[in-house]
């Protein structure tokens, strides 16, 4: 009789250890995690402005495939007002935007001053203003781009080096003068010149962003100074005129070049690997794009006032030479960000 | 033009040679072959430009959208050879797009009778966007392994001379006997001269308009071949940039008057060497960019001076006006 007690009570014992058991089972529902909610509707149907100096070319065009590939998912709208070079256009397009009340625009300033006022008074209004790459004289709620100082230095330090035990003669590839991104690199150019007194520039001349004018002004000054040593220059897409002149004048490999640019594979990368450029620091579009829409996500989920807080993502450059050239990883092109 | 007077031509030349001389004994490294070669394959497509640019000018037009030919076709070239076309086939295609570009140029001029200066400002504009919005995918085209060779138009050297210089010498030859050789050359410097007088005259006006536009649009593909094949891309926002003034200068400081019916190959020739000489001795002298435009400035100034001078206004600028 015994027995069948302690039978019955492991019985139901068991059974209840399944009933519980079960009953746990069904109690794992799913556990709700508190933000994300508030996440997304913070960000969703909101519209996101984007005012380039113009698009259709590496740079513009990259940020603008990034920020939508990052941004539309989460029932954002990006959209594009494209001044096509021209300043006016761009601060109109500006004025009209902030009547519109975007929740944030991206700017790319054409030069220090133009927008500065108008994007104060965005950002009074209650719009973020995110800078990108070209920084104006007002700081908004970030900058995100290149530091041109570091481009500077660290291109000039690089040709610094190349020269060792030559001529020590260099030549330097200007920008546009009144592109702030071209003083700047300027500028830290300078700062590494004032370490190097054995260095003599033999030329610094603006070539106005132009591939052809930069060929022709290189061409004179190879052509006078034959033992040039190296090159700083401003941007890899005018300085493709700067290489020719130097593969045409026979001193590939002998006069080192220098350059930044976005890290496009056809501008940059293939650039490099077929000698053209000796480095060419990329300041990734893709990572800027992505550091872009980062900012945007964090300022709008935290509900920051706009125009409270200001501060700056510096892109961590990328030098790109004859190493890491051929990696697939090292730069970027178009046809793939748009996927 | 009287007998005595000096010419603008002659005033530039004399200004030409004074620089010129003036550079080759003071700046060390100037009056070099190497150098001299340098000075002029700078300012080559600038040349062939101003080769296009004066075959209209004569004709009594001016052709605003050089630089959307210059840029636009051989923009396609590059773009359809990049993607996968053979190059013979993106060459036809550029060379089409070109000559559809100066019939239409041709057309609205001649037959619409819309004035030059605001069909070609329109047609550039029109073309240039084309370009950006459906043919180009960034404004920088670059070279693709399929171009391969065809780099030697801008970059090769023949005998010493880099092929710029030969192309722009070939077009001089080429524009030099259509102008002076040809009926259809004769023609442009009378319809230049007296639209009206030469219609009379039974010159067909029309399709000679049309067929200058033409050739100005296939010369202006001609330079941004040579160009594209120089710096190994085509930078097509170069239709942004005030080159069309550069080009309208060197017409115009070489001599060739807005008025048209004067002028030659020679007057491009001179005026372009003027550039380049004043580009390249400022190169050299490693001047700054504000001291350049400011110099460029002064001489050109100098030049228009010493005209009005010479040459005062007459019943003939009087009643056409100057441009």
């Amino acid at each position: 009789m015994k027995r069948v007690i302690a039978r019955t009570v492991a019985a139901a014992a068991c059974g209840l250890g399944l009933a519980l058991a079960a009953g746990t089972a069904l109690a794992q529902k799913g556990l709700d995690e508190p933000f994300q909610a508030q996440f997304k509707s913070a960000l969703s149907g909101k519209t996101v402005a984007y005012i380039p100096v113009s698009m259709n070319f590496d740079l513009t065009e990259g940020w603008f495939a990034g920020v939508k590939k990052e941004l539309e998912p989460y029932g954002m709208k990006v959209i594009v007002r494209d001044p096509n070079w021209s300043t006016n256009a761009g601060a109109q397009a500006l004025t009209t935007l902030i009547s519109e009340k975007p929740a944030a625009i991206i700017v790319h300033n054409p030069d220090v001053q133009t927008y500065a006022r108008l994007m104060q008074r965005a950002e009074a209004e209650g719009i973020h203003i995110i800078q990108i790459n070209m920084g104006s004289v007002y700081r908004s709620s970030a900058f995100v781009g290149a530091n041109w100082i570091e481009i500077g230095e660290r291109d000039t330090e690089a040709v610094v080096k190349a020269c060792e035990g030559k001529s020590n003669k260099i030549a330097i590839m200007q920008g546009a003068l009144s592109a702030a991104a071209s003083a700047y690199t300027l500028k830290g150019v300078e700062n590494v010149l004032a370490k190097h007194p054995q260095i003599k520039v033999v030329s610094s001349q603006a070539a106005d962003w132009d591939a052809a004018k930069a060929k022709g002004i290189a061409q004179t000054v190879l052509k006078q100074h034959p033992d040039l040593c190296g090159i700083v220059g401003f941007w890899d897409g005018m300085d493709i005129g700067t290489a020719a002149a130097i593969k045409e004048a026979g001193l590939t490999g002998k006069v080192f070049l220098a350059t930044s640019g976005g890290g496009e594979r056809k501008g940059a990368c293939e650039l490099v690997k077929n000698g053209s450029f000796d480095l060419n620091l990329s300041y990734d579009v893709p990572t800027q794009a992505a550091d872009m829409a980062g900012m945007i996500k964090w300022l709008l989920s935290a509900g920051v006032k706009a125009g409270s807080v200001k501060g700056s993502i510096y892109t961590t450059l990328v030098p790109i030479t004859k190493e890491n050239a051929s990696v697939e990883s090292t730069c970027w092109n178009l046809g793939d960000l748009k996927k | 033009m009287k007998l005595g007077r000096v010419s603008q031509q002659g005033i530039v030349f004399a200004i030409f040679l004074a620089m010129f001389a003036g550079f080759a004994f003071f700046l060390h490294g100037f009056a070099t072959t190497a150098n001299m070669l340098a000075l002029l394959q700078n300012v080559a497509v600038l040349g062939i430009l101003g080769l296009g640019m004066a075959i209209v000018v004569i004709g009594r037009g001016v052709d605003l959208s050089l630089i959307a030919t210059l840029a636009v076709p051989p923009g396609l070239v590059l773009q359809t050879v990049q993607d996968g076309s053979s190059l013979p086939l993106a060459l036809t295609a550029a060379l089409a797009l070109a000559i559809v570009f100066g019939l239409v140029n041709g057309w609205l001029i001649a037959y619409a009778e819309v004035p030059a200066l605001f069909t070609t400002l329109a047609t550039g504009l029109f073309l240039a966007g084309l370009g950006q919005a459906l043919l180009f995918k960034l404004d920088v085209v670059q070279w693709s392994s399929g171009l391969d060779g065809f780099e030697k138009l801008g970059q090769g050297v023949v005998l010493g001379i880099p092929m710029p210089i030969i192309v722009f010498a070939l077009a001089c030859v080429g524009i030099g006997l259509l102008l002076t050789r040809t009926r259809i050359g004769a023609y442009i410097y009378a319809i230049g001269d007296n639209p009206f007088g030469a219609r009379t005259t039974g010159i067909p006006v029309r399709p000679t308009i049309v067929l200058q536009y033409v050739i100005a649009a296939l010369i202006g593909c001609l330079a941004g071949l040579v160009m594209a094949a120089s710096v190994n891309s085509m930078p097509t926002r170069i239709y942004n940039s005030t080159w069309i003034y550069d080009v309208i200068l060197v017409v115009v400081l070489g001599g060739i008057g807005l008025s048209g019916g004067r002028g030659g190959v020679l007057n491009v020739v001179i005026g372009t060497l003027l550039i380049g000489t004043l580009l390249n001795g400022m190169t050299i002298m490693d001047m700054s960019y504000s001291a350049q435009n400011l110099i460029k400035g002064m001489v050109l100034l100098a030049a228009v001076i010493a005209d009005s001078f010479l040459n005062p206004r007459n019943e003939e600028t009087a009643q056409q006006g100057d441009i």
